[in-house]
């Protein structure tokens, strides 16, 4: 594992990073979840954080914002210890389910986000423009379905332009339209500058990102592009390169 | 901690019972419902009314905070939402104050009718004034809020959190003097009584609607109800984490 990521992090010029993570071991419920993960993501880059349910992204994630009570490691965020003070308006995270008030309409969910990380009023409609929930202002929240909560939790955690967001399975469940609108968006964002770290359990979604960083079993596998993944496997298909990874790492 | 997102948080919370009517209705007319039930219970013995009825008046708001704190605080850990804010430029102390804030305000409405039917319609005496009364019955919704915020962190699913009031507040309603003076229950209770926040909240309200010179007794109480809320709210903050397992 630590051989690997040392030639990787050779074969690639040091580059900025928004998040370094070293030697990471996360314990969950007695469970090792995470035993050894090291592991850096680009400045400026789309990241799919991609690995089948219960490899441990949700868990890799909540490391990264400071939310998981971690056994071991080290990780930098923006330069910081994960989960430092001053982080906090720095790091936008969308949990997996979407994390805002059911009994709130859309426009009460973000006014109440927007005082918390401290934007102006004005920043809500252009936010919601984004997650292309302008018409649902008043809409209360438990009324809408699962993929529009999805967006309205999204919505939120963009209001203040945080430099670095962390994106637990966003386009899941979304329409194809919708999901490629986001993906726009988020290459967007990253040309401002902003890092994503996005996860995804669907293999397709890593097409739609600059750099993959793929997971099994609290394990990573491959840091590295969707072309250098096609490269190394010969599989044009992600998904199938993906299972050709796997395959190599249980066939040694 | 910063006024601008405790305020936003007492909003929030104020906003999110808003959109329930029903229980706005609920929090409102039940306390002077029962309270005229009571009334008319005790319509031969109008001085039986006055002793259970008139410190009622200012313990309802008690025991209906401590409810509704611990299913909001228990939705908020749910849902995710605490989680989130917990990731946010947020201090705990922004959070509780905001829920003070915004129990409070529902406390003083509460505090408010019932009074007004209390004192004003069923013929209940405040030789010390009703103000008093209402004074004393926002102090204890706001420590009914901290204990609910305190439980709450024990409790893995609504139907846990209703049970902690008849686990928690029950015991406590009983042994506060309210239905027996509390020199006539067996040696041990009375003792174990002293150790219970609900006692002084009784008592300094008891103090409030009997005639007589008011005194330090009442200070004492006053001072007990107040430290136990910051006691709760400190423990309910260290039940706050913003790293979990
Ligand atoms: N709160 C928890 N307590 C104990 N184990 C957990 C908890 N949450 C997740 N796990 C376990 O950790 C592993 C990784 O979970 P998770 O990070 O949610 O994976 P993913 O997001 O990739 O689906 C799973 O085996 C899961 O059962
Ligand atoms: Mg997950």
């Amino acid at each position: 594992m630590h051989a690997r990521w040392r030639r990787l992090s050779t074969l690639q010029p040091v580059r900025e990073s928004a998040v370094e993570i070293e030697d990471l071991n996360v314990v969950r419920g007695g469970n090792s979840v995470i035993p050894s993960l090291s592991l850096r993501v680009r400045s400026g880059s789309v990241t799919g954080l991609l690995g089948p349910s219960g490899c441990g992204k949700t868990t890799l994630m909540r490391s990264v914002v400071g939310a998981q009570i971690v056994t071991g490691g080290k990780i930098s965020v923006l330069g910081n210890p994960a989960g430092s003070a001053g982080l906090r308006s720095r790091v936008g995270y969308v949990t997996q389910a979407p994390s805002v008030y059911g009994d709130l309409t859309v426009a009460e969910n973000l006014s109440y986000f927007a005082k918390v990380v401290g934007v102006e009023q004005g920043r809500i409609t252009e936010t919601l423009q984004t997650v292309g929930l302008e018409d649902y202002l008043e809409r209360i929240v438990s009324s809408l379905s699962g993929g529009e909560r999805a967006r309205v939790s999204l919505a939120s955690a963009l209001l203040n332009r945080p430099p670095l967001l962390v994106l637990d399975e966003p386009t899941v469940g979304l329409d194809p339209l919708l999901r490629q609108g986001l993906w726009r968006d988020f290459h967007r964002l990253a040309r401002g500058g902003t890092t994503l770290l996005i996860s995804s359990h669907v293999m397709d979604e890593a097409a739609e990102c600059d750099d993959l960083l793929l997971m099994r079993e609290g394990r990573l596998l491959r840091n590295c592009t969707p072309n250098e993944l096609r490269g190394e496997t010969g599989e044009e298909d992600l998904g199938k390169a993906f299972l050709r990874v796997i395959e190599m790492a249980s066939g040694t | 901690m910063s006024a601008r997102i405790t305020l936003a948080t007492g909003r929030r919370v104020l906003g999110q019972i808003r959109h329930d009517p029903r229980t706005i209705a609920l929090l409102l007319a039940v306390p002077a419902l029962l309270l005229t039930l009571l009334r008319y219970m005790f319509d031969g013995q109008p001085q039986v009314f006055q002793s259970i009825g008139a410190p009622l008046c200012g313990l309802f708001p008690f025991i209906v905070m401590f409810l509704i704190t611990s299913i909001t605080m228990l939705r908020e850990r749910t849902s995710g939402t605490l989680e989130r804010l917990m990731t946010l430029p947020m201090s705990k102390l922004d959070l509780l104050m905001g829920y003070g804030l915004a129990f409070g305000v529902l406390a003083a409405a509460q505090a408010i009718v019932v009074c007004a039917v209390g004192f004003g319609l069923l013929g209940l005496e405040s030789p010390h004034g009703v103000l008093l009364v209402g004074a004393l019955a926002i102090l204890n919704a706001l420590l009914g809020m901290a204990l609910g915020l305190l439980l709450s962190a024990f409790a893995r699913t609504e139907f846990q959190a209703v049970q902690f009031m008849p686990a928690f507040i029950f015991p406590q309603m009983l042994l506060c003097g309210l239905f027996i003076t509390r020199d006539e229950m067996a040696p041990v209770l009375e003792a174990v009584s002293w150790l219970l926040p609900f006692t002084y909240a009784y008592d300094a309200l008891d103090l409030a609607v009997s005639p007589g010179q008011l005194d330090a007794t009442l200070m004492i109480d006053v001072v007990v109800v107040i430290g136990a809320t910051m006691a709760s709210l400190a423990l309910g903050a260290v039940t706050l984490k913003r790293r979990t397992p």
